[in-house]
């Protein structure tokens, strides 16, 4: 049989999908806490934001956040930041299957017809990154664009949609 | 790790990122060739929901968000499968549902059209599918609406889905259309679809299912990619 095509989400998903994060009347089925955020020195945040082609962060993207290794997943639209930020509260995951610690990052927004996969990985694990199958499987000068950047706040993942630093995403 | 067993994408009936003529596809599309990667558990893996996650009055968006009376409009009743390539029923699987009102209006605070809101429609819903990966949702027909992709741009009358499936590669959000709809020639979005694709997304009037002095019935049969046998684990 045909797969069904893929349609965008558009501009108005916020009260389908991100109804409590956008202060519609209706539950939310997940919302950006993967954990408490004050469960305890393991919790970290994950933020950034979306770029477009004229470098404009993009505040109408929803971006899901899958922790295979924990199986928990958030979902957060860029909406509600006034920087038009993504955060997740989520813990560094360990490995799975053998890979470097990572998040797999999907992404929607109104102008794509179809989602993007993406990874996030961690930038202090030096060598379990020089051993991932995965980042390995991306030309060399575009790995980069997968890696968080550590801050005080947590760890910073821009996303960039197109230009000279457009972030790597995968056909899985 | 093991190289991929789903099937990918299928590019005979999928849209492209880039469709110029839907214009903010044109800042927003990759235009870097996308990296295949060898499947892990990762890609095998995703998130899992069941009853916990539907109310009891999710799957009727004409009951879910009534404040002082009945939601205005045609109502409908739509039903069909979720199927994975093979044929085979995608069972307890969310689907998660958002429209405009009857007049093209949705509530989302951006939604600027000059159309009325109605205080008895929100116009979203969650449905699961059963054992046979059947489900059935009433709703009002969402209207047309203008939009500013181009001049006098109108979208089609649609109803927007969400689903998961049983892995994170088997994720889909798409749109749903109703036959004959003469704005279906001049949708950038609908038209996006290669020509393979846009039939897989009108849904069929369904006599059978229409309910007399009550609501017009559609069906229409999601299929998600890859087959029933693809390993899986559950949360």
């Amino acid at each position: 049989m045909r797969q069904t095509p893929s349609q965008t989400v558009g501009p108005y998903f916020a009260y389908g999908l991100t109804p409590e994060q956008y202060l519609y009347d209706f539950k939310s089925l997940v919302g950006n806490r993967l954990v408490d955020p004050l469960a305890g020195p393991e919790a970290v945040l994950i933020y950034g934001r979306v770029f477009d082609g004229q470098g404009q962060p993009v505040s109408d993207a929803l971006i899901e956040l899958w922790d295979a290794a924990n199986r928990r997943f958030g979902r957060f639209g860029t909406g509600t930041d006034p920087d038009c930020r993504f955060l997740f509260h989520t813990v560094k995951p360990g490995s799975v299957d053998g890979q470097a610690p990572h998040l797999s990052v999907i992404v929607f927004m109104r102008g794509q017809l179809i989602h993007s996969y993406t990874r996030l990985y961690f930038p202090e694990e030096t060598d379990a990154n020089a051993a991932d199958p995965v980042l390995n499987a991306v030309p060399e000068h575009r790995r980069q664009t997968l890696i968080a950047r550590r801050t005080p706040a947590g760890y910073e993942f821009d996303i960039y949609m197109q230009g000279e630093r457009e972030t790597v995403f995968f056909e899985i | 790790m093991s190289q991929p067993t789903i099937p990918l994408f299928d590019r005979e009936v999928q849209p492209p990122y880039l469709a110029p003529g839907y214009k903010s596809t044109v800042l927003r599309a990759p235009t870097q060739p996308l990296v295949v990667i060898p499947h892990s558990l990762s890609e095998r893996t995703g998130p899992v929901f069941g009853a916990a996650n539907v109310g009891p009055l999710d799957h009727d968006l004409t009951k879910n968000s009534m404040k002082n009376g009945e939601p205005l409009g045609e109502r409908i009743v739509v039903h069909g499968r979720v199927l994975d390539e093979t044929g085979r029923p995608v069972p307890h699987t969310l689907i998660e549902i958002w429209q405009a009102n009857a007049a093209g209006r949705y509530v989302h605070k951006v939604d600027q059209h000059d159309a009325p809101l109605d205080p008895n429609f929100l116009g979203t819903g969650r449905v699961l599918t059963d054992a046979e990966g059947r489900y059935k949702f009433y709703t009002i027909k969402p209207g047309a609406y203008p939009w500013s992709n181009h001049y006098n741009a109108w979208r089609p009358n649609h109803i927007h889905f969400s689903l998961f499936g049983p892995n994170i590669t088997t994720r889909l959000v798409t749109q749903m259309y109703f036959p004959g709809d003469p704005l279906l020639d001049h949708d950038p979005v609908f038209l996006s679809l290669p020509p393979k694709g846009r039939s897989l997304l009108i849904c069929r009037f369904d006599m059978a299912v229409t309910e007399p002095h009550f609501a017009l019935g559609y069906q229409f049969d999601f299929v998600l990619r890859g087959s029933g046998s693809t390993p899986f684990e559950t949360v």
